[in-house]
C-alpha cells in the first residue's frame, strides 16, 4: 500500500506485538485454573501491551515511515520478516483493540456460562491473537503462510471448545477446509512463485516484487489468482465457506473476535495482499479471466445474503451475513482499481466494529435468556433495551447507513466498479444491501416490536457489565 | 557344434558360470518365497547367498594362475627383508607395496576370494539368527509351516485384542443361535441337566476372575447358548407335544400322511440325543476345569 | 586425536559394544551408562568430523584405513572411510537419533527386556556403529558388510520384542537378505567391469572409459537399486516393516523406525550420485520416467492402508512406508529442488518419526496400549508427552515451523521445476491423509471420543471420563526429556533449516542436477 521510496526503520515493536501473547501464555498456564483472577489479568496485560505496541507505531507511519523487523532467514532469499505499513497497522490496529473488548466480554461470558478449561481457552485466544499480528506485520508470501497456518491450528482448540459431538463436526469442518486449502493450494502456489520466477530469486516480498507475476503466461496467472483466492479459504469466497457457519459452535467471544474479525479478516488480508502487493493492480486489469473473479465475489455476497434470510439461529445468520461482507472485501480486491481496494480496506476495519458489536449482543442474550434463535426474540427488546440498541446500531452500520461506518466503505467499492466500468456490480451493491436490511433488521424489530408470547418465563435482565461493549 | 564363435559356445561355454549361478540364485529365490517350511526357506536363503558366491569366485577365476601368495624373487631368506626397507623408506609408507603389472599375471585375483570370506561369514550369521527364530518360532506357535503360523497368529492376535474379540463373540452367539434354530426340538428331560451346568457355569464366571478374559468370554458364550436352550426346549417341547395331538388327530382323518407324520415324530429323537450328549460332554468338560481352579 | 575424529565415530559405539558385552557377567545396569556414553563420544566425533569437513578444501576428509594408499588406478584397494558433507549430515543424525534412544532407553529395556540389558545394549551400540558406518565408509563390498552388520544386530533387536516379533523377523531376515545379497551381486558386476571397490575409483572408471553404455553396467544398476529398493521398505517391498516395527520392543522400533529406512535412502542416492554419476543414473535409463509412477503408487497405497489402521504404531509404521515413497520420489524426479527435498526429508523425517515413536513408546507405558480405543482424553492426563507427540505429528502433516515443512517444501518445488504434477498431487493426497490421521488422534486424546465417534460425557466440556483418567500422570522424567529433546530437535532443525540447506547445496555444487525450468 506504501510508496517504495519510504523510509524503513528498524524497530522491535512490531516483535513486541507479535511475542507479547506468546509470553502471556505462559503466565496465564501458570495462574490456571485456580487463580481466575491473577489469570486474567494476564490476558488483559498482554491484551493492552499488544494494543500499545501497535498503537505507538501510529506517529512513525504517519511521517512516512515503514517500520521492519527481521526475525529469521527462510530460505536464501525469502526472510521472515515484519514489516509494518499502513494497512496492516490500520488491521492490527483493529485486532488488538477490539480484543481488549473481547477480553473484558469473554470474562463475562465465560464465568457467567461457568464454561469449563478456560485456561486453555485464554491461552489459545492469546496465541491466535499473536498469530493474527503476525499476518497483519507479514512482509512476503511466506511470513504471511506461517502466520496463516498458526492460526488454523491454534484456533481449532477454540472451536472444538464444548467438546461435543457438534463442536467435533463443526471442528472437522474447520480443519478439513482450512487445512486443505492452505495444504494443497496455497503452498504449490507459494513454491509455484518462488521457483520460476527468476530461479527462486525473488522473495515474494510485498514492496519490492509487486507485478513480477505479470512475466507469466495469461493461463498461468489466472490458475495463480485462483490457487491463491481459494487458498486462502479463510476469506470465505463462497464454493469454501461452509467452514464458517460450521465454527459458530465455539463460544461467542470465539465467533464475535475470531470469526469476525480475527481469522475471516486474516482471510481476506491475505486475499488483498496479494491482489494489490503480489499481482498488482496493473496485470490484474491486463488479465483476461479477471472478470470471473468478481463475478465469484457477486456471487457470493447474494447467495451467501440469500441463505442468511433463511436462518433461523442468530449465530448462523451473522455467519452468513459474514460471509457477505467479506465478498464485499474480496469484491474490492478484484475490481483491481484503487478506489476499489481503498473500500474493501475500509471495509475490513468497519464491517469489524458492526459485526463484533452484532455477535457481543447476540452473546449477550444468550447469556441472559439462553435464547439462540431469531424467533426467541421477540419482546427482548424491552428487558434488554441496551444490547438490542447496540444490535441496532450494529446492523445499521453493516447494512451501509449513510452516517455509519459500513457506508464510506461501500460508497468507495461502488466507485470502484464504475471506474471499471462495470455497472452491474453497483446493482449487486445495491441489491445485497437491500437483502442486508432483509436479514438484519427483522431481528431488532421482531426484539423492539413483537410482544413477548410468553411473559411468565424467568425475570432475566441485563447481561452482566461485562457483556457491553 | 562347439566351434569357436557360435552362438551357443558363447553363450553356454564361455559364459556357464554365469547360467549356473543365474539357475542357483532362481532356485534359491523360489525357496525362499514359495516354499512353506521356515527350514526350506532357510535352505532356499543359503542356495541363494551360495549362487551370488559362486559367481564371485568363478570371477575371480584365471587360467594357469597361481595362488596369489607374493614371494620375491622366491627367496624368502635375506632379499625380502631388505627389500621391505627399502620401499618404506623411499615411499614413507609402512603399507603394503604395489607390484609391477608384468609380476602380477602369474597370480589369480585374490580379491573376490577374499570378499566371498566376509560374504561367507556373513551368510552363516545370518543363517544362524535365522536358525534360532525359527527355534523361538516353534516354541512360541509349535509349528514351522507358515501357513498355520498364520492362523495361529491372527487367531491369538483376536483373543489380545478386545474389541475383536467381542466382535468374534458376537458372531460365535449368532452361529450358536441359528443353530439352536435349526435343532427345533431337543428334549423336555434335557433341561435339568443343562441348568445345573449353567448355575455352575455362573458361579465359575463370578469366581475366577484370575483366568484371562478370553475364558470368560468362552464361558459367556457357552453360558448364553445354554440358557435360551433351556427356555426355548420347553416351549419347543410343549409345541412339539401339541403338533404330535394335531398329527394324530390328522392322521385319523388322512391316514395316508401317516408316514410322513412319523418321519416328523421320529425325527426329533435322533437329532436330540447327540445334542444331549454334547451337552453333557461340555457340562463334563467344564465340570473338569472347575476343580482346577 | 582430532585428526582420527571420524575413526572415533565408529570406534566409541564399537568398543561400547564389546564392553556390554563383558559386562554381561554381573554388573547390568553400568551398560546404560555407557551406551550413553559412547554415543556421546561419538557424538562428538561426528561434531568434530563436520567441522573438518567444513574446514576441508573440497569439503571431503578421507581417512584409510590400514595405511594403504590410494595412488594407484583404479584408487585404491584399501577400505576408504570417506566423508563429505551428505555423509557426515547423516552420520549425525543416525548418532543424535542414538544418543537420544539411549538416554530414553533406561527404563523399558529394564522392563521389557529384563535380564538381557547387556545383549540388548551390545546389539543397540552395534546397530549404531553399522548404521554410523554406512554412511561414512568409501567402499562398496564394505558398505555391503555394513549394512549386513545393521540388518543382523537389527533382526536380534527387533526378535527380543513380543512372542509375534520372531515370525516377524523372521520376514524380515528373509527380505533382507535379498536385498542386501541383490546389492552385493550389483557390486559383483561393477567389480567385474571397473576393477575396484572404492566408490570414487568407480565413479572414475565409469567417467573414464565411458562405461555407461555397456550391458553389464546396466546389470549392476539394476541389482544395486533394486536391491536397496528392497532394503528401504518401497511399497512392494514393505510387507515386513508393519509387523517388524510393532512387535519390537519399545527402544527397539524408537532407534529403528528413524533410521534404517532413510540410511537406505542415503545409500540410494550416493549410488546414484556418487557411484554411478547423475548421467548414467538419470539420463541414460528409463527410470526416471516411470519411478515416479511407481512412487505414486507407494505412497497412495501406503497413505490408505495407514488411515485403516487402529493402533498408533503401525499407523505410523505404514508412514514410514508413505515417507519412504516422498524420498525416493524426491530423488527420481530428477532435480536439484527434489534432491534437496530428498536429502533434507532424510534428516527431518528421521527426528519426526523419533519423536512419534518416543511418544508412542510413552503412551504404551501408561495407557498399557497403543491402540486407538485406549487414547480417549489423554492430554489431560499426559500435556507433556502428548505435545511433543503432535509436534512429531505437525511435522508430518508439514505445518511450519517444524521441519517437515521445509522438506516438504522443497519435494513440493522439486515437483514443480521438473512438471511432475503427479508427483505433485499424490504429495497433497498424502498431506490430507496425515492431516486426517493426526485430527482423528488429536480428536481421541484432546476431545476423548471413542472409537464409535461418540464421546461419553453430557456435553459441555463433560469428557465422560473418570477421575483416574484425567489425573495428571505423566511417564518417568527419563524418558519423557528424550522426548521433548526430540521435539525440539524438530523445531530447532526447522528454525535453522537454512543451515543445513546450505550445507546440501555445497554438496550438491558438483552434481550436474536440473536446476530450473526453461519456462
Amino acid at each position: 500500500m506504501s510508496a517504495p521510496e519510504a523510509i524503513i526503520v528498524e524497530d522491535i515493536r512490531p516483535l513486541i506485538a507479535f511475542v507479547a501473547p506468546l509470553v502471556g501464555v505462559f503466565g496465564i498456564a501458570w495462574a490456571g485454573e485456580k487463580r481466575k483472577n491473577l489469570r486474567e489479568t494476564f490476558t488483559f496485560l498482554v491484551a493492552i501491551i499488544q494494543a500499545s505496541a501497535v498503537l505507538s507505531m501510529i506517529p512513525i507511519l504517519m511521517s512516512g515511515k515503514i517500520i521492519e523487523f527481521h526475525i529469521w532467514q527462510v530460505f536464501t532469499h525469502v526472510p521472515l520478516l515484519l514489516r509494518v505499513d499502513g494497512f496492516g497497522l490500520l488491521f492490527a490496529c483493529v485486532a488488538s483493540v477490539l480484543w481488549i473488548a473481547t477480553t473484558l466480554y469473554a470474562i463475562g461470558y465465560m464465568r457467567g456460562l461457568h464454561e469449563h478449561a478456560q485456561t486453555r481457552f485464554y491461552s489459545f485466544f492469546a496465541i491466535s491473537l499473536s498469530a493474527t499480528m503476525g499476518v497483519a506485520f507479514s512482509s512476503n508470501l511466506l511470513t504471511i503462510y506461517f502466520f496463516y497456518e498458526m492460526l488454523s491450528v491454534s484456533t481449532f482448540p477454540l472451536v472444538t471448545h464444548m467438546q461435543d459431538k457438534e463442536a467435533r463436526t463443526g471442528g472437522r469442518t474447520y480443519l478439513g477446509y482450512l487445512l486443505f486449502t492452505s495444504l494443497c493450494l496455497l503452498l504449490p502456489a507459494l513454491s509455484w512463485c518462488y521457483v520460476w520466477l527468476d530461479e527462486g530469486n525473488v522473495a515474494m516480498d510485498f514492496l519490492a516484487d509487486t507485478g513480477k507475476v505479470g512475466a507469466f503466461g495469461q493461463s498461468t496467472q489466472i490458475i495463480l489468482l485462483c490457487l491463491f483466492t481459494f487458498g486462502f479459504a479463510k476469506a470465505g469466497i463462497m464454493p469454501l465457506h461452509s467452514w464458517l457457519p460450521g465454527a459458530m459452535v465455539a463460544p461467542t467471544p470465539v465467533s464475535a473476535l475470531l470469526h469476525a474479525v480475527a481469522v475471516v479478516k486474516v482471510g481476506v488480508f491475505c486475499v488483498i495482499r496479494v491482489y494489490a502487493d503480489i499481482f498488482g493492480l496493473e496485470v490484474l486489469q491486463n488479465m483476461d479471466g479477471e472478470d470471473w473473479m468478481i463475478a465469484i465475489a457477486c456471487a457470493t455476497i447474494l447467495i451467501s445474503s440469500l441463505i442468511a434470510l433463511s436462518q433461523d439461529n442468530l449465530k448462523r445468520r451473522l455467519a452468513f451475513s459474514t460471509i457477505g461482507q467479506l465478498g464485499y472485501v474480496v469484491l474490492g480486491a478484484t475490481l483491481a482499481t484503487e478506489q476499489g481496494v481503498g473500500g474493501s480496506v475500509l471495509h475490513v476495519a468497519m464491517h469489524a466494529c458492526g459485526k463484533i458489536t452484532l455477535f457481543f449482543c447476540a452473546g449477550a442474550i444468550f447469556v441472559a435468556s439462553g435464547k439462540k434463535y431469531v424467533s426467541e426474540l421477540r419482546g427482548l427488546g424491552r428487558k434488554m433495551p441496551i444490547t438490542m440498541g447496540a444490535f441496532m446500531i450494529g446492523s445499521l452500520s453493516v447494512i451501509g447507513l449513510p452516517p455509519l461506518g459500513g457506508f464510506i466503505s461501500k460508497w468507495y467499492l461502488a466507485l470502484g466498479a464504475l471506474d471499471r466500468d462495470a455497472v452491474w456490480v453497483v446493482v449487486v451493491l445495491l441489491l445485497s444491501s437491500l437483502l442486508n436490511v432483509f436479514y438484519l433488521l427483522p431481528v431488532a424489530v421482531t426484539a423492539f416490536f413483537r410482544t413477548e408470547e410468553k411473559e411468565n418465563d424467568t425475570g432475566f435482565k441485563e447481561a452482566p457489565l461485562g457483556n457491553m461493549e | 557344434m562347439f566351434e569357436d564363435g557360435t552362438i551357443f559356445n558363447e553363450l553356454f561355454i564361455e559364459r556357464l558360470n554365469y547360467i549356473i549361478y543365474v539357475i542357483l540364485l532362481l532356485i534359491g529365490l523360489h525357496g525362499m518365497i514359495a516354499k512353506n517350511n521356515l527350514i526350506k526357506k532357510l535352505i532356499g536363503m543359503s542356495i541363494f547367498q551360495t549362487a551370488i558366491i559362486l559367481f564371485y569366485v568363478s570371477v575371480g577365476v584365471k587360467e594357469g594362475a597361481t595362488i596369489p601368495i607374493y614371494l620375491p624373487e622366491h627367496d624368502p631368506h635375506g632379499s625380502h627383508v631388505t627389500n621391505l626397507e627399502e620401499n618404506s623408506s623411499s615411499e614413507e609408507s609402512h603399507g603394503p607395496v604395489a607390484l609391477d603389472a608384468d609380476l602380477v599375471k602369474g597370480y589369480a585375483n585374490p580379491l573376490p576370494h577374499v570378499l566371498m570370506l566376509t560374504a561367507i561369514v556373513v551368510g552363516v550369521a545370518t543363517l544362524g539368527l535365522a536358525l534360532a527364530l525359527c527355534q523361538k518360532i516353534y516354541q512360541g506357535y509349535g509349528t514351522i509351516e507358515e501357513d498355520e503360523l498364520l492362523t495361529k497368529i491372527e487367531r491369538q492376535e483376536m483373543r489380545s485384542n478386545p474389541s475383536v474379540a467381542i466382535k468374534s463373540m458376537d458372531s460365535s452367539k449368532m452361529t450358536t443361535v441359528k443353530l439352536e434354530k435349526s435343532v427345533s426340538k431337543p428334549k423336555v428331560s434335557s433341561s435339568p441337566s443343562t441348568q445345573r451346568p449353567n448355575a455352575k457355569l455362573k458361579a465359575e464366571a463370578k469366581t475366577d476372575s484370575s483366568t484371562t478374559k478370553v475364558k470368560t468370554s468362552r464361558v459367556k458364550s457357552v453360558s448364553s447358548k445354554t440358557k435360551p436352550m433351556a427356555s426355548k426346549s420347553t416351549t419347543t417341547g410343549s409345541r412339539a407335544s401339541k403338533s404330535t395331538t394335531t398329527g394324530s388327530r390328522k392322521s385319523s382323518a388322512k391316514p395316508n400322511t401317516a408316514a410322513s407324520q412319523s418321519r416328523t415324530k421320529a425325527k426329533p429323537k435322533p437329532k436330540a440325543k447327540p445334542k444331549a450328549s454334547a451337552q453333557k460332554t461340555t457340562a463334563s468338560k467344564l465340570k473338569s476345569r472347575t476343580p482346577k481352579k | 586425536m582430532m585428526e582420527n575424529a571420524i575413526a572415533w565415530i565408529l570406534i566409541f559405539p564399537l568398543f561400547g559394544s564389546v564392553a556390554c558385552a563383558i559386562l554381561r557377567m554381573g554388573k547390568r545396569k553400568i551398560c546404560y551408562p555407557v551406551a550413553v556414553l559412547s554415543m556421546v563420544g561419538a557424538l562428538w566425533g561426528g561434531i568434530e568430523t563436520l567441522m573438518q569437513v567444513v574446514a576441508s578444501e573440497e569439503y571431503t576428509v578421507s581417512y584409510i584405513f590400514g595405511g594403504w594408499t590410494l595412488d594407484s588406478y583404479p584408487r585404491g584397494v584399501g577400505i576408504e572411510f570417506h566423508a563429505d558433507i551428505l555423509s557426515i549430515l547423516i552420520t549425525l543424525v543416525v548418532l543424535g537419533v542414538g544418543l537420544i534412544v539411549a538416554l530414553y532407553s533406561k527404563l523399558p529395556v529394564m522392563e521389557e527386556t529384563p535380564g538381557k540389558e547387556s545383549i540388548f545394549y551390545t546389539l543397540f551400540l552395534l546397530q549404531v556403529t553399522g548404521l554410523a558406518g554406512i554412511c561414512l565408509t568409501g567402499d562398496a563390498f564394505n558398505l555391503y558388510v555394513l549394512i549386513e552388520v545393521a540388518a543382523l544386530t537389527g533382526y536380534g533387536l527387533i526378535a527380543m520384542g513380543s512372542k509375534r516379533a520372531a515370525a516377524a523377523t523372521f520376514n524380515y531376515v528373509i527380505l533382507g537378505t535379498i536385498g542386501a545379497s541383490l546389492y552385493l551381486l550389483g557390486v559383483g558386476y561393477i567389480y567385474i567391469k571397473t576393477g575396484t571397490l572404492n566408490m570414487v575409483g568407480i565413479h572414475d572408471v565409469i567417467e573414464a572409459n565411458n562405461l555407461a553404455d555397456s550391458a553389464t553396467m546396466q546389470v549392476a544398476f539394476i541389482l544395486v537399486v533394486v536391491g536397496i529398493l528392497i532394503k528401504m521398505a518401497f511399497f512392494p517391498f514393505h510387507a515386513w516393516l508393519p509387523n517388524a516395527y510393532c512387535n519390537a520392543p519399545t527402544v527397539t522400533s524408537s532407534l529403528l523406525a528413524p533410521l534404517v529406512t532413510k540410511v537406505m535412502i542415503y545409500v540410494m542416492i550416493r549410488m546414484l550420485l556418487s557411484v554411478f554419476g547423475v548421467d548414467f543414473s538419470f539420463e541414460l535409463t528409463l527410470w526416471t520416467d516411470f519411478m515416479p509412477w511407481l512412487v505414486v503408487v507407494a505412497i497412495v497405497c501406503a497413505a490408505v492402508m495407514a488411515l485403516a489402521q487402529r493402533e498408533i504404531k503401525r499407523m505410523l509404521a505404514y508412514l514410514i512406508v508413505a515417507e519412504v515413497g516422498y524420498m525416493v520420489g524426491g530423488v527420481w524426479i530428477y532435480n536439484y529442488y527434489g534432491m534437496i527435498g530428498s536429502i533434507f526429508h532424510v534428516i527431518s523425517d528421521a527426528c519426526m518419526t523419533l519423536c512419534l515413536f518416543l511418544g508412542a513408546g510413552l503412551i504404551l507405558r501408561k495407557a498399557k496400549t497403543t491402540h486407538f480405543d485406549g487414547l480417549r482424553g489423554l492430554f489431560s492426563k499426559m500435556p507433556l508427552t502428548m505435545t511433543g507427540f503432535f509436534i512429531g505429528g505437525f511435522s508430518i502433516i508439514g505445518l511450519p515451523p517444524t521441519c517437515g515443512f521445509f522438506s516438504k517444501w522443497y519435494l513440493i518445488t522439486g515437483g514443480m521445476v521438473s512438471q511432475r504434477w503427479e508427483y505433485l498431487v499424490v504429495l497433497m493426497f498424502s498431506t490430507m491423509v496425515m492431516v486426517v490421521l493426526f485430527f482423528r488422534l488429536i480428536e481421541r486424546i484432546h476431545l476423548a471420543v471413542s472409537e464409535s465417534g461418540e464421546n461419553l460425557g453430557h456435553g459441555h466440556g463433560d469428557l465422560g471420563l473418570t477421575e483416574e483418567q484425567t489425573r495428571f500422570d505423566e511417564g518417568p522424567l527419563s524418558m519423557l526429556i528424550p522426548l521433548i529433546l526430540a521435539a525440539s530437535v524438530v523445531l530447532i532443525v526447522g528454525i535453522y533449516n537454512q543451515d543445513v540447506v546450505n550445507l546440501i547445496k555445497i554438496f550438491l555444487a558438483e552434481f550436474n542436477l536440473p536446476k530450473g525450468v526453461d519456462y
